[in-house]
């Protein structure tokens, strides 16, 4: 059995933890209460700043026009791809690189100017090159997903123990077993926080590539929403968008979890 | 030729080894022509000022540098060298016995017979209990028992002790390498142990080696006779222990 005062610190820490929580819940009942009734008594001009109950309805009637899960799946598709795509080919080239120290040195200073880069300036020669669809879509946000995963995970190879390589390297094994065996390994939490970065890289790229081509998407309904001044379309969209990407970022949350599981 | 019918019990003989570090500001001469020869089935100590080259010996026989000049030679056969780290190295996300098979996997020897020897070794060091364990578990002395039988498993002829124990604290490592040596003693293996750690390297070796500090040759050979000598803890207590200690410390000599 504990001592008192180990259950009075246990209370305390409990009460603490409640404390938390419920503050949060109360700012964000707060702000969303506030906002329905500054709109309701036209203190604030709804047309500009839309209402929590009018965005409400129009969640609603989107889904009933059957719209709405279609454009939430365009894009967590698209992200998806680009997501997927970007961490492969990341890898893949940070392998090339730790593999091979002069192509490393080669790229180096290539990769740090397309890195600082805004990539949405790209965004235009994207479409002139590959058509106003969907291509130029994932392609635009895996620039911005790419170059981030090559410089994160290429880090995360070259800061392996050295002393675990050479462990290896007195067991006469080949660079592929030092690979397999210690650098993959050792750097799969660096690998499992770029993953977190992507996912978030991946959905900006996306909503930025729908702004600028798409004729659906979540990106789509806020740009749509702007040209046509439907406030409530806009705020909508980016309520859903901010849904989506806390799942999408509790997934991979979770797939870390699995995967780091010895520590 | 000569050299080698006069000891034919060398195992290992280096002759006017020389190594030399390069980088864009210059050359650093680490060694300069050492000469040394190990016994079959002894244990020998090498100590030496701090950044003497002793490091760069032992990775010079594992193959992970190159000489500069100089010979390494294995009179009777070409040996098999198993190399201990300073630290105990063991990979986190592996279970003990998947650590103490990593050699044996990287040289692709892993039969069901090699790993139930290793499996044996693990039980017979008091290890049976964390076989499935990871090494977060274990204590710094366990882990550095589990470090030891990973480089037993791939059953070398020469064991390569690098500071093996300077990570430990005190008390541990003197109980550590108590317990290393009795395991070395029983497998019966020839080991070349880098210390920085008088006491540690004259307690526990047959042979003292003392290098000049940079660039690096030998500087005297202490064969270690000590009326009751027994295991390295005991060792400590013997009246012969002094003697040793102080004509070591005065060969390093160091000044602060």
């Amino acid at each position: 059995m504990y001592s008192n005062e180990h259950k009075e610190y246990l209370k305390k820490r409990k009460k603490r933890k409640f404390l938390i929580i419920l503050t949060q819940l109360l700012i964000l009942i707060i702000f969303i209460v506030g906002w329905e009734l500054l709109a309701k008594y036209e203190i604030i001009n709804t047309f500009i700043s839309s209402s929590p109950s009018k965005i409400i309805s129009t969640i609603i009637s989107l889904y009933k026009q059957g719209n709405l899960f279609k454009h939430i799946w365009i894009t967590i598709y698209e992200t998806l791809i680009s997501f997927g795509l970007g961490t492969l080919i990341g890898i893949v080239i940070a392998t090339i690189l730790w593999w091979n120290n002069f192509i490393y040195k080669v790229v180096d200073p290539y990769l740090t100017v397309i890195n600082s880069l805004p990539k949405v300036a790209l965004g235009p020669i994207i479409i002139i090159f590959f058509g106003a669809n969907m291509n130029s879509i994932i392609i635009m946000a895996l620039l911005i997903s790419v170059i981030v995963t090559i410089i994160t995970v290429y880090n995360g190879f070259n800061e392996t123990d050295q002393n675990k390589i050479n462990l290896l390297k007195s067991f006469k094994a080949s660079k592929w077993q030092i690979y397999k065996m210690v650098i993959l390994p050792s750097s799969y939490p660096t690998i499992i926080s770029s993953l977190k970065i992507n996912i978030s890289m991946s959905l900006i790229g996306i909503i930025m590539g729908e702004f600028l081509v798409s004729k659906e998407g979540i990106g789509y309904l806020i740009m749509y929403g702007s040209q046509v001044f439907n406030l409530n379309l806009v705020m909508s969209g980016i309520i859903i968008l901010m849904l989506v990407s806390i799942i999408m970022y509790k997934v991979v949350s979770y797939i870390e979890k699995i995967l780091i599981k010895h520590d | 030729m000569m050299n080698t019918s006069k000891n034919s019990n060398n195992i290992l003989v280096i002759e006017n080894l020389t190594k030399i570090y390069h980088s864009k500001d210059g050359e650093t001469l680490a060694i300069k022509d050492l000469n040394l020869n190990i016994k079959e089935g002894e244990f020998v100590a090498i100590v030496g000022p701090s950044g003497c080259g002793k490091s760069t010996l032992l990775s010079i026989l594992c193959n992970l540098e190159n000489k500069s000049a100089g010979n390494i030679a294995f009179p009777k056969k070409d040996l098999k060298l198993g190399y201990m780290l300073q630290e105990d190295t063991l990979f986190p996300w592996l279970t003990i016995l998947d650590n103490s098979l990593l050699g044996l996997k990287v040289q692709k020897k892993l039969t069901k017979e090699n790993e139930d020897k290793v499996i044996k070794l693990l039980e017979d060091y008091g290890l049976k209990d964390f076989i499935k364990k990871y090494p977060k578990n274990l204590s710094g002395g366990m882990r550095q028992r589990v470090a030891l039988i990973r480089t037993l498993a791939t059953d070398p002829d020469i064991l390569l002790l690098d500071e093996a124990f300077s990570a430990l604290d005190y008390q541990t490592r003197l109980a550590v390498s108590d317990d290393v040596w009795k395991i070395i003693k029983k497998e019966g293996k020839t080991t070349i142990m880098i210390t920085h750690d008088i006491a540690e390297a004259l307690t526990m070796a047959d042979r003292v080696i003392v290098l000049t500090s940079r660039p690096s040759k030998v500087k005297k050979i202490y064969d270690i006779e000590m009326d009751d000598k027994t295991t390295p803890i005991n060792n400590r207590k013997c009246k012969d222990f002094n003697k040793y200690y102080d004509m070591i410390w005065k060969d390093i000599d160091i000044h602060v």
